[in-house]
């Protein structure tokens, strides 16, 4: 349905001259470049084979017919989808679904029923605008357009589907055309609907092509939740996700879970089952799926993913009992399958603090249980007691807190093989009873009973008595919480009740345990439900305070509509939600007869592409301004700029593997491809100087007496720097350095681990000795503590330092302190027999620590001039020189190790060779 | 004369500064190159004309009597000669081009060719110095001479900006007779005054060693397009619409050149070879040492 439209067509005349400008252009021969070459003395008397050798190429030939090509076809003004509206006539019914599935695109609809709308008014058309889930009930009013625009902003969707038509549809009447906004879910009476428009005009309908998402309530199943995704119409494989919405702790409503779910290709239904901790799954207020805006899409939970902790405890059984006897096993057999069931002693049930506490035939007490118990249930706990032959024997006081009535010792039987009376069967249950609703079985009985004693409260706190209308169960407030107490056993020793399907109605209507799945009629029958939330068509959850209550048979229905809006419904402690989607629900699409019209939602706008026709002519000729000057050598200059554009190009959508940058690298290259000594940066930058000044120094006197050749030194940033490149490390101690980073010493102690060396200077030699007498030893203890080193000794007189290549017993610097300490000798270091020197460590020392401030005594200036005075005339100068050996010795020492040491083995080695 | 400000005492100062500045950097290279190179080559070692004692080796017919070391034939029962070690100084010219062309470079990482070429002259004469040979400048007419100083004169000499013309022949008249000759040029120019100059030198009993210092773009001529040559002075140039073409016959010239060098390099006793810039000098440098020591033994 595209089409391409010029606003001044005669301008494209012009594409005729492009064969033209092909000829001129490629007559013109590329500038020359001027090039200065020695060489020329042998070019001299050459001569071109070619004539036609100047060509342009054909490329550029190419990228330039096609700028200008895009230029003239840029000025004619091209318009893509150019606008062609045939007026139609007559009145003009706009209908709309309204429902949740057209929430999603609300805005597209109301747009395009806007435009409908203006352009009847434009036509003089009468129009109607009908919502069909709020149909007006005497048919279609037409009214003029304006009247009817104005009156547009008040139609809002509905969070539910449209009800029955029928009798609507007897309303219509007269010819008018029929534009339905369709929501693309297929329903009963769709046809029928589609057929009666037809017949009073032609009909087109507006569909989006875009499927409608929606999601049925969660279920129960085997410890998980599972949850099903619908979609309509199925289509490519395609993944949404579900957000599981709850309060945190805090009470703010925040994402608990998030789970993707994949529609197969073709498939309209995707499963899910999802694992939540209990403590998750009770806070679960909604599922939702993510990005869409519908009520379909939003599916409220209720109790029956909530699953209650319940305790159960029983009396100490100290006779073996099988189990259909144990009082616990109905209760089990009923909580199980959907209550946490929890059994274990009081006090370590009180500490899991569960919803309820079942007391199974338990009497007495400790004051302090009783004390915690109560404490428990004022807060807001539930304690259900069944009475039993313990119960009946006890004796209370009167004002027992934990029982709902006053109980007289001894309980009485009613239907025994030694009574005189029948076993008793249930009353009805009253109106203001929990109860009440649930059909009694006739095969309940009861044969025994714990009897109250008669109370003025007794009456009120009955909630279910027998036909005799002595109480069964009654109950009482206490606090914020309740104590119901069953006057029968749990188990069916005293009656059948605990064998009936009403004992679990009765549990669940007690809210101790959780109702199944499925809601039935019967389940909710004679129950009065108020909205807590309900939901809009948009997905959002609002309050609703205001909303008459519900009779629980509506409820059941489950079909949302106007009168029982979908949210979330509460009677007493329990809760049901209505969604807009039921568990059974079908989503199909429509299939429309053929005699009406089906359009997609979007319409395609004019675009002028008169812009970016231009914008590409600009850019191609940019390249052709850049290609010309490359190919007259022009760009020569500017390779290195080219090189490092294209570099950055391929670089940067890489960047996060990228991890060095030429200037790392360089400095990489820089450090290893020569000798290279460096200094730590204080970042004191007159000592740094220093430092760097009596590098350069040391290296040019290396330079100058020995083999190495060092480059200029490097300063060295422990935090962001490579060390390894280094042989050796000089590290001036100043108070005020920063202490390294955790990562910086450990790069260090790899470094001092691998074979390099630090000289630690604490320039103080001429105030103090080694140790932590002077500010500088005191930073330099904290500074090495981390550091991996070695045990340490002063510099032995038979060291390999002494006599790597001066032989040399001090080791002054700018000062001359005697304290210099290496790594110390293994204990087991052996003279060498004819020789003065003790056969030591293999390796280099790790570190090297003095105060003599080397530094400065290397310093030299350009000129080759030392920068600071050491000593007095001749005195100092000598002394200088001898730091310049030590720092001479030094270096040799790193860069050979031990091959000194191992001069001692020459005359051995010889003498074997002489052999 | 006076106000002439090269010759004012003021003038001149000035510019041995200026000469001075650069002075260093290429002595230092120099020595630093020679550095190199005198490792593993030790003294002259053969007999010769000097004081030291070399070797005793049994008389031959044409020995004089006078020849023979009487007292080491008194030990035995033939004639022994006594050879000196050979000590004889020799002179050694060296000339380097100072043409433009020789200013030339193709990449911003390699040295120009001139600059090679000084490094090469002063790096040997820094070992001919410690070889204890005379030397000196045949750009400059500097006499040979040995010593530091005149190794300083040669260097400062080398530091002189180079002349006007753009392409430079060697010339025989300040070669001493019997001297040896070091040619350092890229021998682009003019062949004729250079095979002129060898020749008469070759008349004079000087022979030496021609080293041809090329930048390789000259070895590879990595043009194509419409490009306009010049020389480096720009007084001459040369327009070519396809640069590309050209590539094949300029090499065949360039090597028909070198065959030329090398043919009256062979015919007049000479050595010669060819440099690259992008070469470490001590190649070259290590070829001209053992050129030049060959060469004397013969």
């Amino acid at each position: 349905m595209e089409a391409i439209a010029f606003t001044s067509p005669l301008l494209l005349t012009a594409l005729i001259a492009l064969p033209i400008l092909w000829w001129l252009l490629r007559a013109v021969p590329p500038a020359p470049i001027v090039r200065r070459f020695p060489g020329i003395a042998l070019l001299f008397g050459l001569l071109d084979d070619e004539n036609q050798t100047d060509k342009t190429p054909w490329w550029l030939l190419l990228l330039r017919m096609l700028a200008l090509a895009a230029a003239i076809i840029g000025f004619s003004g091209p318009i893509l989808n150019p606008e062609t509206r045939v007026p139609g006539q007559g009145p003009l019914l706009v209908v709309m679904d309204g429902s949740w599935a057209s929430a999603r695109d609300w805005p597209q609809r109301m747009q395009r029923v806007e435009g409908l709308v203006a352009d009847a008014g434009r036509d003089g058309r009468p129009v109607a605008v009908v919502s069909l889930t709020d149909p007006p009930p005497e048919g279609p009013v037409f009214q003029t357009a304006d009247t009817v625009q104005a009156a547009l902003n008040t139609v809002q969707p509905r969070a539910w589907a449209p009800g029955d038509l029928t009798e609507w549809t007897d309303t219509l009447s007269g010819g008018f055309e029929t534009v339905w906004l369709s929501d693309g879910l297929d329903r009963e009476g769709r046809a029928e609907l589609a057929d009666a428009f037809a017949a009073a005009g032609p009909v087109t309908i507006v569909e989006s092509p875009r499927p409608v998402l929606a999601l049925t309530p969660p279920r129960f199943e085997d410890g998980n939740i599972a949850l099903t995704a619908l979609r309509s119409p199925a289509g490519a494989e395609r993944e949404i996700t579900v957000a599981a919405i709850g309060p945190d702790p805090s009470g703010a409503e925040q994402v608990l879970a998030r789970e993707v779910m994949l529609f197969e290709a073709g498939a309209d239904r995707a499963e899910i089952a999802l694992s939540l901790p209990s403590e998750l799954r009770n806070r679960l207020r909604r599922f939702e799926i993510e990005g869409v805006r519908s009520a379909g899409a939003v599916s409220l939970t209720d109790d029956a993913l909530k699953r209650r902790e319940i305790a159960l405890l029983a009396g100490r059984d100290d006779q073996e009992a099988t189990d259909l006897l144990s009082p616990l096993y109905y209760l089990n057999k009923a909580l199980v399958t959907t209550a946490d069931v929890i059994e274990a002693p009081l006090d370590e049930a009180l500490l899991a603090s569960p919803d309820a506490i079942i007391f199974a035939d338990i009497a007495t007490l400790s004051d302090a249980e009783t004390e915690r118990l109560t404490d428990w249930v004022s807060e807001g706990g539930m304690l259900v007691r069944f009475a039993g032959p313990r119960t009946a024997a006890a004796e209370f006081d009167r004002d027992e807190p934990l029982l709902p009535v006053r109980l007289r010792a001894g309980g009485r039987s009613v239907g025994g093989a030694m009574s005189w009376g029948e076993p008793k069967a249930l009353r009805d249950f009253t109106r203001d009873s929990p109860f009440f609703g649930l059909t009694v079985p006739e095969d309940v009985e009861v044969v025994s009973q714990v009897v109250a004693e008669p109370d003025p409260t007794l009456a009120e706190r009955t909630i279910a008595s027998l036909s005799d209308g002595t109480p069964l169960v009654t109950r009482k407030a206490l606090g914020e919480g309740q104590v119901i107490l069953f006057h029968v056993t749990a188990n069916a020793e005293w009656s059948t009740l605990p064998l009936s399907g009403l004992f679990v109605q009765m549990l669940e209507r007690l809210a101790i345990s959780t109702r199944p799945a499925d809601l039935s009629a019967e389940d909710l029958a004679g129950t009065t439900w108020i909205a807590e939330a309900v939901l809009d068509a948009f997905g959002t959850v609002r309050r609703a305070d205001t909303l008459p209550g519900v009779p629980g048979e509506v409820l059941a229905e489950g079909a949302p509509g106007p009168d029982v809006q979908p949210g979330l419904y509460a009677s007493d402690d329990r809760r049901v939600a209505l969604n807009v989607i039921s568990a059974d629900a079908v989503l199909a699409p429509v299939t429309w007869p053929a005699t009406v019209t089906v359009e997609g939602l979007e319409v395609d706008e004019p675009t002028p592409l008169m812009g970016p026709l231009l914008t590409l002519a600009l850019i191609l000729l940019a390249i052709d301004a850049v290609a010309s000057l490359w190919l007259a050598g022009r760009l020569r200059p500017m390779r290195g700029a080219v090189a490092g554009l294209a570099l950055l190009a391929m670089a940067l959508p890489q960047e996060g593997m990228a991890q060095e940058t030429p200037e790392e690298i360089e400095r990489a290259i820089g450090a290893t491809s020569e000798v290279v000594l460096a200094y730590v940066e204080t970042g004191d930058r007159q000592l740094d100087q220093v430092s760097r000044d009596g590098l350069a120094g040391l290296s040019r006197r290396l330079f100058e007496r020995t083999s190495v050749e060092p480059a200029e030194p490097f300063a060295v940033n422990l935090e962001t720097d490579e060390l390894s490149f280094f042989p050796i490390l000089y590290w001036p101690v100043t108070e005020s350095q920063p202490t390294p980073s955790q990562d910086a010493y450990a790069k260090l102690n790899r470094y001092l681990r691998t074979g390099g060396l630090i000289v630690f200077d604490t320039r103080d030699a001429n105030v103090g000795g080694f140790g932590t007498a002077t500010p500088t030893g005191r930073k330099l203890q904290q500074l090495a503590r981390p550091l991996d080193i070695p045990a340490l000794e002063p510099i032995p007189s038979d060291h390999v330092l002494t006599r790597t290549f001066y032989l040399l017993q001090d080791f002054p610097g700018r000062h001359a302190g005697r304290d210099v300490w290496v790594e110390a000798a293994p204990a087991d270091a052996e003279q060498i027999e004819g020789l003065p020197f003790r056969n030591l460590n293999d390796g280099v020392t790790p570190v090297l620590i003095g105060g003599n401030d080397w530094a400065s005594a290397w310093a030299l200036d350009e000129r080759g001039q030392p920068l600071y005075r050491v000593g007095r005339g001749f005195g100092g100068e000598r002394q200088r020189e001898l730091a310049v050996r030590f720092g001479i010795n030094l270096v040799m020492h790193v860069l050979t190790g031990n091959y000194k040491s191992d001069q001692v083995h020459v005359p051995a080695l010889l003498d074997r060779l002489g052999n | 004369m006076i106000s002439d400000p090269a010759t004012t005492p003021a003038g001149l100062r000035h510019r041995a500064e200026g000469h001075a500045s650069a002075y260093p950097a290429l002595m230092a290279e120099a020595e630093h190159l020679a550095a190199n190179v005198v490792l593993g080559e030790h003294g002259r070692r053969r007999a010769g004309m000097g004081d030291e004692f070399w070797q005793y080796r049994p008389a031959q017919a044409g020995d004089t009597s006078r020849d023979i070391d009487w007292r080491r034939s008194a030990r035995s029962d033939t004639q022994f000669v006594r050879q000196k070690e050979w000590q004889a100084a020799q002179s050694v010219m060296l000339w380097v081009d100072d043409a433009l062309s020789m200013t030339f470079t193709g990449g911003k990482d390699r040295p120009t060719k001139g600059h090679r070429a000084r490094v090469l002259a002063l790096a040997l004469a820094v070992l001919l110095n410690r070889g204890g040979e005379r030397f000196g400048l045949a750009n400059r007419g500097t006499p040979p001479r040995r010593g530091e100083a005149q190794l300083g004169r040669i260097a400062s000499h080398l530091m002189a900006p180079a002349g006007e013309a753009d392409y430079g022949a060697p010339n025989a008249r300040v070669l001493p007779n019997g001297s040896r000759a070091v040619f350092i040029s890229d021998f682009l120019g003019d062949p004729s005054q250079t095979i002129d100059t060898l020749t008469r030198a070759t008349d004079h009993g000087v022979k030496g060693a021609l080293v041809q210092v090329l930048d390789p773009d000259e070895e590879a001529f990595p043009y194509d397009g419409r490009t306009v040559f010049e020389t480096m002075s720009g007084a001459q140039s040369f327009e070519t619409m396809k640069a590309g073409n050209l590539k094949e016959r300029y090499l065949d010239r360039l090597a028909a050149r070198k065959a030329q060098l090398k043919e009256i390099a062979r015919r007049t006793g000479w050595r010669y070879t060819v440099h690259h810039t992008d070469h470490p000098a001590t190649q070259a440098l290590l070829w001209l040492y053992t050129a030049l020591d060959r060469g004397a033994g013969r």
